[in-house]
């Protein structure tokens, strides 16, 4: 950093202070953030100790991650702890007390106990340990373990009664949806592709300012998206002043976001197919309607959230990548989740889809089984991501067999043209009516999501095609 | 494209202005009126059969708002009258608009069911313009917007809690409807409620885009949940159980400030009755007028009241005025009041069950087919 300030001279220098302040602040704020939006819980103090759980395993992460020493550790370490320190007096002073609640106060010496015994591990993993594939492995377990408890009802229930139990709370009343951890699906994502990277050796090295911005942004802590560790402290490192520009980008982003979110989506949500109208209505017509309804809903809502998380990395000289690119546009199923959701697509492209199938390839197994088990089993596995139940594993099923279907058909139709290539008329005709199946094998897809249990989603299909329920 | 912050702070302002100016030509145009009248009911989605209303939406698909013009645009009333219509508008409360009743256990939907048809042929289509507040005033605001529909009979069921001179100004239906209702209170000397100044007035702000925001969403939400109502038929929500409406009851005598046996004449709000008659019949309908059948309880202290809205001898002194003024305005009159066994009330001492319904239904299609005006009969 001395070099690049004294090769600019004066100016540079204040770009570098810019560039400080902004690192400083967005890792403050994102620190301050997951604490302040975690949602209240039953569990008494959950809420403090959820972010400071996502904290811990942040930092242990980045310090098993991490080669080299780094002198900017100690710093940012007390920068962290400094931060923590000050979330935990808030719940103990006046008048910030009664923002949290009377119950939400924990005990300073065990919040100590936890941060100390975070900061020894992270001490002797930093200096002690060379990354090596088993301890790496060992963390992505770990990770995909508490994802897979807090996606499962029942383990997500076992581990209420656990918190419960340690705060002397009745464990007969614990409940899967006392454990609502912020963000803990994307932070767990991030983290096993920064695990993931670094055991390939493509990871940069990271202070443990840079990585505790990157693991909760806060921008991102609700609905991604999931941005690459590489490419997000390139744009931390990159010289920045605050700017009408990236002001102005982002006000015009987070502004777009909000009226999809807040007009759109949640005028939509009215008449959207839910739990209990799915039930109610006895015309297919308008279910169709409600069918629709939801699944540009759920778009509006998705991207509108997206659209205002970019617009605030944007206002800070960050630049998120996109997560929506016209989905509902596109004329099959392939380009529709290349465009969908696309960092999470990316990321279960990247840390499994291509290892499983270079691995399945190795073993000379013929392609189209190989893509049939590739593709069904990821979309099997992000439906499982929202939750740990039939319909989402429904969903999955429905989206991989149908991306199935469509590689097969894009096969064939290779060898065996349906229409003059010549022809662009045609061409477009076929495209349309590519983009409107696709459209609705979507929005029939959403049938499985929008409601949980299984007879219902099948009673809505029936009403849809006419049979009476 | 490249900005400035200069640029930045010049469209900032802009926008300002432009919000400022759209906020002040709305206060100054208020389109709210014009824009209630437009409507997807009749167009896209099927017309409600009662006024919209509803406390919880996101369950009932229904909600409560204030906009005239958008309560009854979305009502089956707004429907051109057919040649062959005989038009009948029942007001009321909670109990016509039919409080746990499906559409088609409400008054109005049973005499529908009836196919009635007058002694000249024509077909009688009975609309449900019942409110669920008790208050003549709101019938008598909800009557001046029906005449504009044509009615050629006005049935208005009426129950002594409606009658309060106190009470009749005091919900936001007729509060946020000062002008109709300050041009009632002008038009029929209305004396009981005309000392009640209590109108809210709307100020320049409230009238803005900002202050209007609410009415805004409010027509929003009863277009968008129309769709939810044409998919379910769903428009109030219904709950598994409830409370039944009590029947023992406490003993005390007051009534709304008043012991037995003083219930003076200007307490009640006969003149909002006596107005709604004469303007139903400047419209050209012809006016009726039913006492609602009440819970006559059995239960403890029974004795001293009805139920627990009436004390006997309020109630029994209220049936007494109510029939003498029928009489001395030549209404047509029909006292239903224990026409219901007690069996056949639901959550309070006026809700019908469907059974209840059907027994108040029939006595009023028996007496319908008996009056002296076009006559009516079953098919």
């Amino acid at each position: 950093m001395s070099l690049v300030s004294s090769a600019h001279g004066g100016a540079a220098a204040h770009a570098l202070s810019h560039q400080e302040l902004r690192n400083w602040l967005l890792f403050v704020l994102s620190v301050v953030a997951i604490f302040a939006l975690q949602p209240s819980t039953p569990i008494r103090q959950l809420d403090f100790w959820l972010p400071l759980f996502s904290l811990s395993l942040s930092t242990i992460v980045w310090a098993a991650t991490t080669p080299a020493p780094n002198r900017a550790a100690l710093r940012d370490a007390l920068a962290l702890g400094g931060v923590l320190v000050v979330m935990l007096a808030s719940r103990h002073l006046e008048p910030l007390a009664g923002l949290w609640g009377r119950a939400q106060a924990p005990s300073p010496i065990g919040a100590a106990i936890v941060a100390v015994a975070v900061a020894g591990a992270a001490f002797a993993l930093h200096n002690y340990f060379t990354p090596k594939a088993t301890s790496l492995a060992i963390l992505t377990v770990t990770m995909l373990g508490l994802l897979i408890a807090l996606k499962f009802a029942p383990a997500t229930q076992a581990l209420s009664a656990g918190f419960r139990w340690m705060q002397g709370q009745s464990i007969a009343q614990a409940s899967a949806i006392d454990v609502q951890w912020l963000g803990f699906s994307y932070l767990a994502f991030r983290l096993v592709h920064v695990i993931r990277e670094r055991a390939t050796g493509k990871l940069p090295a990271l202070s443990l300012r840079e990585f505790i911005t990157y693991a909760v942004f806060f921008p991102t802590l609700i609905a991604g998206p999931i941005d690459r560790a590489e490419r997000f402290v390139k744009d931390l490192r990159a010289g920045f002043t605050f700017n009408a520009d990236d002001l102005a980008e982002g006000a015009r982003r987070i502004a777009w976001g909000l009226f999809k979110k807040f007009v759109l989506a949640d005028t939509l949500a009215l008449i959207a197919l839910n739990e209990v109208n799915a039930t109610q209505s006895h015309s297919g017509f308008w279910t169709w309607v409600m069918v629709y309804a939801f699944a540009l809903r759920i778009f509006l809502d998705f991207s509108g959230y997206t659209d205002i998380a970019i617009g605030v990395a944007r206002a800070f000289g960050v630049k998120l990548p996109e997560n929506f690119s016209r989905p509902y546009l596109k004329p099959n199923l392939t380009q529709f989740w290349n465009s969908w959701h696309m960092t999470l697509a990316q990321w279960f492209r990247a840390y499994y889809f291509n290892p499983l199938t270079r691995a399945l390839r190795q073993r000379g197994w013929a392609a189209p089984i190989i893509i049939a088990i590739a593709q069904i089993s990821t979309m099997l596995l992000i439906g499982l991501w929202h939750a740990i139940t039939p319909n989402f594993a429904i969903w999955g099923l429905w989206h991989g067999v149908g991306l199935f279907v469509h590689n097969r058909w894009a096969e064939w139709t290779k060898s065996h043209p349906l229409l003059p290539s010549r022809s662009a008329a045609l061409q477009q005709v076929a495209s349309a009516a590519g983009t409107l199946l696709t459209f609705h094998y979507v929005a029939l897809g959403w049938v499985w999501f929008a409601v949980s249990d299984t007879s219902t989603a099948l009673g809505v299909l029936q009403s849809l095609i006419g049979w009476q329920r | 494209m490249r900005h400035t912050w200069r640029a930045l702070m010049r469209l900032a302002l802009k926008a300002a202005l432009m919000v400022l100016a759209v906020n002040i030509a709305f206060a100054l145009l208020n389109p709210v009126p014009a824009l209630g009248r437009l409507s997807a009911y009749h167009v896209l989605l099927p017309p409600r059969l009662r006024l919209p209303f509803g406390e919880t939406p996101e369950r009932a698909y229904n909600l409560s708002l204030f906009d005239l013009n958008a309560m009854f645009a979305s009502h089956a009333i707004a429907a051109p009258k057919a040649k062959d219509e005989f038009r009948v508008v029942l007001l009321g409360d909670s109990s016509t608009w039919g409080f746990l009743l499906r559409p088609e256990d409400t008054l109005s939907g049973l005499l529908n069911a009836m196919q009635l048809r007058t002694a000249d042929g024509r077909r009688v289509c009975v609309y449900n313009l019942g409110y669920p507040i008790m208050s003549l005033a709101k019938d008598l605001l909800i009557l001046r917007q029906a005449m504009s529909h044509q009615p050629d009979l006005v049935i208005w069921l009426v129950t002594l809690e409606s009658f309060p001179a106190s009470a009749q100004l005091t919900h936001p239906l007729v509060q946020r409807n000062p002008e109709a209702m300050h041009a009632l209170t002008i038009a029929y000397h209305l004396r009981s409620i005309a000392d009640q100044a209590r109108f809210t007035h709307a100020s320049f702000i409230e009238r803005t885009f900002w202050g209007q925001r609410r009415a805004l969403a409010d027509w929003l939400r009863l277009q968008l949940y129309g769709v939810l109502w044409a998919a379910t038929g769903i428009d109030q929500y219904y709950p598994e159980s409830y409370e039944p409406a009590q029947r023992d009851l406490d003993p005390t005598l007051e009534w709304k400030g008043f012991h037995p046996p003083q219930l003076p004449e200007d307490a009640l709000a006969f003149d909002v009755l006596e107005a709604g008659a004469q303007l139903a019949r400047e419209g050209g309908a012809e006016f009726m007028l039913v006492n609602e059948p009440i819970l006559i309880s059995q239960g403890r202290n029974s004795d001293l009241r009805y139920n627990f809205f009436y004390p006997r001898w309020a109630y029994d002194t209220y049936r007494q005025r109510l029939a003498e003024r029928a009489r001395q305005q030549r209404w047509h009159y029909l006292d239903a009041w224990n026409l219901v066994p007690p069996s056949e009330f639901t959550n309070s001492a006026v809700h019908l069950t469907p059974r209840g319904s059907q027994l108040l239904a029939e006595q009023l299609a028996a007496w319908l087919s008996a009056l002296p005006l076009k006559g009516s009969e079953r098919r």
